[in-house]
């Protein structure tokens, strides 16, 4: 046991580059985004990170990143969830059936069909939690009987096109707070026709709130005596993305402001951002896919998580399908159709395991933006839709070898 | 009678543990050699060593066999020699025939495709060699355990074997079975094969044996031939016992309080064998202030008992009532448990009591998450604060309770583990185990933590293979055989002759 004594204690000598090679997920999955963006920035010739392209950027992936919180919390506790594509067409479908064909109060379907997810979602999870059986097959099943009903629900029509209130949902803008007047007056300082106010500050906000967050967790650390981040790291880590933020922010108040959509995405990862990582609840998931047996010995009640966290994700699956429909203004059968293997992918190139217990809400967040960026920048460059995807394809398996290879390495 | 296979002054080490100590083992041809010792002794580790499951160079000594000095590289080595061995988990896929497991990576084939009918035929002659009247083609799932074990003698008499090695083979058998399994050895040596049995039972040993060798703490006490000397039970209890006890357990207070649990007519079945009842009307009780250990051979149920008892986490058609400071108690589930005052601190810590990937702190907090937050919204500073007075209070050898309880020792593992049941506040301890696979001098650093437990007040019940830790620790000792608690010694009565009498007089 002389041995294990030593690796114990080897630990404290850190250096920088130890501290880098531990943390090398978290930096490479940033500085990937950054180079990918930079790539297709020159590529394309400055298109990608225009305004509108931006706008577009967020509203295309916002269903995969709502999508993606879900799945985090499911592939943490040790599942997975093929079924979220099927489930979010056939939550557009019955949105547009019931407004569109039957006239049903626009805001009374979107309760009904948040409702119904959720339903859909506890039924998977049952058979997964309380029957044990596994839950590839169990969302495989819930994968096809719900591209079924999609098409059985549609009569293999689209359905559409919805009314204003709906579309709200996807394409609509907040409204300028602030007086018109100055945002007026800002624009010439940025030599843009227009600024909304409101998302600036929004941006310079959430900026300085993400810094001053850091801080205090960087002073807690200390506190405890916690290896820490280098100090330039943690400078240039937090300037970066605070300045990125406080940059999209901007480059949005110089078009339409703040979509709704962002919003609902902003709103909802931090409170999954929260759950996970401050809360009981939180630590209880991790702690079950980490090692359930040993988590249901210490009075977990594991069962009952595996159910929620699949009840949440057709939740969430429903908040997609709604976002969906209203962004195509229309329902169609192939409505999400091998959308759940980008949202999985997303999750893993994001930094969780396939064995579960790891990941991370923003891990998953970064993760749906940088394939949204590749799909986005590969789109812009007219490279077609098979070299796409095998890029894409090339790109998941990549990060996930990096991970492979970066645990063996710490041994 | 030559001798068939001499081990000499075998010596394996492992980090930190010397295994095997100039161990020396002698085996003549066509005789049946019993190797016997508690467990840990180091029997399993000479098996391996002999099987070349350690290969030649990673121990000291010599290996002779058949007349010549032999190194296996590995089990197939071994096996091409005919040296077969077979391990108390049997090794057999559950869902493959009889027959295409006999023949399992050594299938007959005929031009690369398998001869069904050839090995119908071959698989017929064996199981009738072997006693077995079960068609080839029956799934190994079917049989019970005892027809697996001999389906395992099949195998090994299809590679046509010299030296059969049976690791505790009766172990998990019905007595009728384990007559059949003893008749079957006695039939195979008169065809000339040469078998090691080890065993814990000592009535079956002088049954069968031709002679004994009795290993303890790695190293030969002693080998017993039957034609110079009649072998008995108590020459090998006394030799595998004995041992200086003085100064490996820190001295303790004995003093029992009021009645912490009470555990009567504790019935348990099988979680997958519905038929088989693992715990037969168990009935104990433990005090404040008490160390009570359990004492019995691997199988005998002990864990079993324990984890049925913390929220039915074993086995079905649990029966049987607790009893906690007077009051009936439901622990029915293990949130139940825990809030009823229960900790069971698992014999498998690395794959029940923790989780690897995650620190100290969030291992330690896991079953009192409560205790760390409110509102479900944990406190992280009161996280630390708590691990960190753990891991004072335990001697954590750790940098920072922000390290992965992986890259701990063993030692180490198991102080993490008792922290966070500590934390959960429990009146009573289950301890499965406590020191197993831990270095002598964390072992003690464990049993003083054990002592202070008592000492304020919390009844502790100890499982251990170890007799001399349950001797040194325990003021009061139950005794576990077969599912059923065969007898209760106190401190004073206990011996390591009385507990082993009490086990192999069934």
């Amino acid at each position: 046991m002389a041995m294990a004594e030593t690796t114990d204690m080897e630990t404290e000598t850190k250096g920088i580059g130890e501290y880098l090679k531990a943390h090398l997920r978290e930096y490479g999955l940033l500085f990937a985004l950054i180079a990918i963006m930079a790539f297709f920035q020159i590529v394309t010739g400055g298109t990608l990170l225009r305004a509108v392209n931006i706008t577009n950027l967020l509203l295309q992936n916002s269903y995969i990143i709502i999508m993606a919180l879900g799945m985090l919390v499911v592939i943490v506790s040790g599942n997975i969830d093929l079924s979220v594509g099927s489930v979010m067409g056939f939550i557009g479908a019955l949105a547009a059936v019931m407004i569109v064909n039957y006239e049903i109060n626009t805001y009374l379907t979107i309760l009904v069909c948040l409702v119904c997810g959720t339903l859909i979602g506890a039924a998977q999870g049952y058979w997964v939690a309380y029957w044990k059986i596994p839950s590839f097959i169990v969302t495989l099943a819930g994968m096809l009987v719900f591209r079924g009903l999609s098409l059985w629900l549609l009569e293999g029509q689209s359905v559409g096109p919805f009314p204003k209130e709906f579309q709200v949902l996807a394409n609509g803008f907040v409204p300028d707070l602030f007086p018109a007047s100055i945002g007026e007056s800002l624009a010439p300082i940025f030599d843009a026709r227009k600024v909304n106010v409101l998302a600036l500050c929004t941006g310079l906000v959430a900026a300085f709130v993400i810094v001053w967050m850091g801080m205090r967790k960087r002073a807690r650390n200390r506190a405890y005596g916690i290896v820490d981040e280098p100090r330039s790291f943690f400078i240039a880590r937090n300037a970066i993305v605070g300045l990125a933020l406080i940059f999209i922010m901007f480059k949005l108040s110089t078009f339409r402001g703040l979509p709704n959509v962002l919003i609902t995405m902003g709103v909802l990862t931090i409170i999954y951002a929260f759950i996970t990582e401050k809360t009981t609840l939180g630590r209880r998931i991790y702690a079950l896919g980490g090692n359930e047996k040993a988590a249901k010995l210490s009075g977990i009640k594991t069962e009952r998580l595996t159910f929620l966290s699949f009840a949440n994700m057709g939740l969430l699956a429903a908040a997609a399908g709604l976002v969906f429909a209203a962004r195509l203004n229309t329902a169609t059968p192939k409505a999400g159709f091998a959308l759940e293997l980008d949202v999985i992918a997303a999750v893993f190139i994001g930094g969780a395991s396939m064995s579960g217990g790891v990941g991370k809400i923003v891990g998953a967040v970064v993760g749906a933006f940088l394939m949204g960026v590749l799909n986005n920048g590969m789109s812009i460059m007219g490279i077609g839709i098979d070299y796409q995807q095998m890029i894409k394809g090339l790109v998941l398996l990549a990060a996930v070898i990096f991970d492979v290879y970066n645990k063996s390495k710490q041994g | 009678m030559s001798a068939l296979l001499e081990m000499r002054s075998i010596t394996k080490t492992f980090p930190g543990v010397k295994a095997l100590d100039e161990v020396n083992l002698t085996v003549k041809e066509g005789e049946i050699h019993a190797l016997v010792g508690e467990n840990g002794a180091g029997k399993s580790t000479l098996m391996k060593v002999l099987s070349g499951v350690y290969p030649a160079g990673s121990y000291d000594g010599e290996i002779h066999y058949d007349g010549q000095l032999a190194e296996f590289g590995d089990i197939a080595d071994s096996e091409r020699r005919g040296i077969i061995i077979i391990h108390q988990e049997l090794a057999l896929v559950p869902l493959l025939s009889i027959a295409e497991n006999l023949f399992l990576g050594n299938e007959l084939t005929k031009g690369g495709i398998i001869d069904w009918q050839g090995t119908f035929k071959r698989t017929e002659e064996l199981l009738k060699k072997v006693g077995l009247s079960e068609a080839p083609t029956t799934l190994v799932d079917k049989l019970g355990v005892g027809k697996q074990q001999l389906v395992e003698i099949a195998k090994a008499l299809s590679k046509e074997v010299r030296l059969l090695i049976l690791d505790e083979p009766t172990a998990a058998l019905s007595e009728a079975d384990s007559q059949a399994l003893l008749n079957l050895m006695l039939e195979l040596k008169s065809h000339g094969v040469t078998s090691i049995i080890i065993s814990h039972k000592l009535n079956e040993v002088r049954r069968v044996a031709d002679s004994v060798t009795v290993i303890r703490d790695g190293t030969t006490v002693s080998t017993m031939d039957a034609k110079t000397q009649p072998i008995t039970e108590d020459a090998i209890v006394r030799d595998m016992v004995g041992r200086d006890m003085a100064h490996r357990y820190p001295d303790r207070e004995r003093r029992a309080g009021d009645m912490l649990l009470e555990v009567t007519d504790w019935n348990v079945w099988h979680s997958e064998h519905v038929e088989r009842q693992v715990i037969k009307n168990a009935a104990f009780n433990v005090r404040a202030g008490e160390v009570v250990g359990i004492a019995g051979l691997m199988g005998s149920g002990r864990t079993e008992l324990a984890m049925s008892l913390f929220g039915r986490s074993y086995g079905r058609n649990i029966s049987g009532s607790v009893a906690i400071k007077g009051q009936p108690a439901d622990v029915s589930s293990v949130p139940k448990a825990i809030d009823a005052g229960l900790a069971y601190v698992t014999e498998d810590r690395k794959s029940l009591g923790l989780i690897l990937e995650e620190t100290i702190q969030r291992n330690i907090t896991l079953a009192n998450l409560p205790g760390v937050s409110s509102g479900g919204i944990l406190n992280e500073n009161e996280e630390t604060e708590v691990s960190e007075k753990y891991r004072n209070a335990m001697n954590i050898r750790t940098p920072s309770v922000f390290q992965k309880v992986m890259n701990l020792s063993g030692g180490n593992q198991q102080k993490v583990v008792l922290s966070k049941w500590l934390f959960a506040q429990p009146d009573v301890l289950i301890l499965d185990e406590p020191t197993r696979g831990i270095d002598v001098g964390a072992k003690f650093e464990i049993y003083g933590i054990i002592n202070d437990l008592s000492a304020q007040g919390k009844g502790v019940l100890m499982i251990s293979s170890e007799m001399p830790e349950l001797l040194g620790m325990c003021d009061r000792i139950y005794v576990m055989n077969e599912g059923a608690l065969v007898g209760e010694l106190t401190a004073e009565e206990a011996s390591q002759e009385r507990i082993m009498s009490l086990i192999v007089t069934e």
